[in-house]
């Protein structure tokens, strides 16, 4: 037995199928094909005369010191913000995870930050950090550290790395604790039984089973990095000071709308483009096979 | 090796009373199966000895030692899940290995104690596969592996057949009577099937509603059920109980002035009292009419093929005092009555306020 739907109509699947296409073609696919279309083309200045390069944006573009710095910046901010994220959510998730009394208002104040528009988060936490009157600047200076994150490069960075992982915390708290629900209980007590104090049980019974979990949040908060946290960005830092935190997705925008170099900037989001879809293969691929039991 | 003492253990949930003060001296090498009905709290008894759950009143002892405020891995003690619990992530030596690697023992000893316990279990074929990869009894295999190269003082058993098929059950029911033997560790072991219970026990403690109703050996227990309920709970099909009250000199059981059951002995010390009749389905013959102590009206009938179950109720309520027999033929009537007889040695008559035994 087929359990399967299967249509006898020719067109009635295409019909079904025309709003969702529709959708993805002209939103997704049409500026894609647009941006790699502008990636292989040079204006001038005043978008009076357009000519047709081929890979010459793309050969400038790798010939940039400030591009492979913008990689190096993204690479850092990315990483840095899937790791923090990652830990602080995994720390929440356990202790959440062995409350018994209010755990769902435990749960779901954890959550709260995730509903908070990302330029949002930013200003709240620029205001906290401002270098005249935060008042974790006010802290920092009780505790002899010079705060100003307007004209240090790596204070401007940690600033934004907090901003992005907080509103990331709850997404992977969320996943986490789903993970370590599904982990039957008996396998804890076996592990006490067996002798293994909470250290180790934790780190060589619950992170291996959470290791699929785990890698699968990698992936989703890196692609978070890389694209969603320009709304923080743009909010705070606006790339600086001197380009410390001008990650590829901003850079993307600052040299399309505000250097007008159409061109250039259109080469840069084919390549976000390829990056992207690495991304997903990869995740794709590995999820369900790295999956360890 | 060691016994385990059990005594007066209360547990509570909060307003709930789930074990009821239950006492039990458990003998160092003795096979000790805790049964009852699910939500009898005989596995948060179990629970309670291994440490996973907290006391909270009285005192568990293994050897000399009181354990109550001791940690599950400071017990010495070992436990297979229902569930079997392995590690997923790891093999099947890795998963034997896991509580001596934990103890720091030397890497040789390890794989020495690994080792023997895969040839007693005849698992060294699959020491390198995951768990996943293995069938249901395999991974049961793997979960007693891993309690037996850590040789602990007590192995505690949580219904660990349970999730295996009827065919398998039957088979590692023998392997771990066998096992048991090898090893003479002190075993308590959980389960909700009396056949599991009769089979593999030195001892059984019958349980109901967070009270022991009775500990004694299967055989005992069987032949001399200390209450209604051991009496209904072990046996298939169970004891009939039918109530009544002794008249004419003890010589019949009545209900409602008429007579339904004579008694193959006369009980004069218990005339005019009410009571409850016990006899095993199985204690039942067919008899001539004139014999008969007792003739129900038969329901319906299940032909075993060895023997035959008959269904039937005396008196004209068809509701009212349900027989059931278990008759070595198989050429029965349908319908009509069914001539009876018992002997007395099979005679149990309990006290229908106390639901005690009436001892003889």
């Amino acid at each position: 037995m087929e359990k399967r739907v299967t249509f006898r109509s020719a067109w009635l699947p295409y019909a079904l199928l025309a709003p969702q296409l529709a959708i993805t073609v002209v939103f997704f696919f049409w500026p894609a094909f647009q941006a790699v279309w502008f990636s292989f083309q040079l204006q001038d200045a005043f978008g009076l005369s357009t000519q047709f390069v081929w890979f010459d944006n793309f050969i400038a573009l790798f010939g940039e010191r400030n591009y492979w710095a913008s990689f190096r910046t993204t690479a850092i901010f990315s990483f840095s913000v899937a790791a923090l994220s990652i830990s602080i959510a995994l720390l929440l998730a356990v202790m959440a995870d062995r409350v018994v009394r209010g755990a769902l208002v435990y749960k779901t104040i954890l959550i709260w930050p995730y509903a908070v528009a990302a330029a949002v988060a930013a200003v709240l936490w620029s205001f906290m950090f401002a270098p005249s009157i935060g008042i974790i600047t006010y802290v920092l200076k009780g505790l002899g550290v010079d705060w100003n994150w307007v004209l240090k490069g790596d204070q401007a960075m940690l600033l934004v790395v907090i901003a992005s992982a907080w509103k990331q915390i709850p997404h992977n708290f969320l996943f986490f604790l789903a993970g370590l629900q599904s982990i039957p209980k008996s396998l804890i007590e076996a592990a006490a039984i067996d002798g293994a104090g909470p250290a180790r049980r934790f780190w060589s019974i619950v992170v291996p089973l959470l290791s699929p979990v785990t890698f699968f949040l990698l992936v989703v908060d890196i692609v978070y990095a890389f694209f969603e946290t320009f709304g923080v960005i743009d909010a705070t830092t606006q790339g600086g000071p001197a380009q410390a935190t001008q990650i590829l997705v901003y850079k993307v925008y600052y040299d399309g709308m505000k250097a007008a170099d159409i061109g250039g900037s259109s080469a840069q989001s084919v390549i976000l483009m390829i990056i992207v879809i690495g991304l997903t293969a990869i995740q794709f691929r590995y999820i369900e096979r790295k999956v360890h039991y | 090796m060691a016994g385990v003492a059990i005594r007066d253990v209360h547990k509570s949930f909060g307003p709930v009373k789930v074990i009821q003060g239950i006492s039990m001296d458990i003998a160092d090498g003795e096979f000790v199966v805790m049964v009852g009905p699910s939500g009898c709290g005989k596995s948060t008894l179990l629970r309670m000895v291994a440490g996973l759950e907290s006391i909270t009143s009285g005192e568990i002892a293994i050897g000399e030692r009181v354990v109550n405020e001791l940690e599950p891995k400071d017990r010495d003690i070992a436990m297979v899940f229902q569930n079997y619990a392995l590690y997923p992530h790891m093999s099947v030596y890795q998963n034997m290995a896991y509580g001596l690697r934990i103890q720091g023992r030397p890497k040789a000893e390890i794989e020495k104690r690994v080792q023997r316990a895969a040839e007693i279990l005849e698992l060294d074929k699959l020491l390198k596969r995951r768990p996943r990869e293995l069938s249901g009894g395999q991974r049961q295999r793997v979960a007693m592996g891993r309690a037996i190269v850590r040789e602990p003082k007590v192995f505690l058993f949580d219904e660990p057949l349970s999730n295996l098929d009827a065919k398998l059950r039957v088979q590692m029911r023998s392997e771990l009577q066998a096992l048991h033997q090898r090893l003479k560790t002190t075993t308590l072991y959980v389960t909700h099937d009396q056949v599991e219970a009769m089979t593999l026990a030195h001892r059984m403690m019958v349980m109901n509603a967070g009270r022991a109703e009775q500990i004694g050996a299967p055989l005992e227990v069987y032949q001399k059920p200390a209450t209604t309920f051991v009496a209904a709970f072990i046996g298939s099909p169970p004891m009939n109980l039918i109530p009544g009250r002794i008249a004419q000199g003890g010589k019949v059981l009545a209900h409602d002035g008429e007579i339904s059951v004579r008694l193959p002995e006369p009980r004069p010390a218990l005339e005019g009292r009410d009571v409850l009749l016990g006899v095993r389905p199985e204690h039942f013959e067919t008899c001539a009419q004139s014999e008969a102590l007792l003739s129900p009206d038969i329901d319906f009938l299940e032909l075993l093929g060895s023997d035959s179950l008959v269904y039937g109720h005396l008196g004209a309520d068809k509701q009212g005092m349900r027989v059931a027999a278990r008759l070595h033929i198989s050429i029965l009537a349908k319908e009509g009555r069914l001539p009876l007889r018992f002997s007395a040695e099979h005679v149990h008559l309990f006290d229908p306020e106390s639901t005690r035994r009436i001892e003889d």
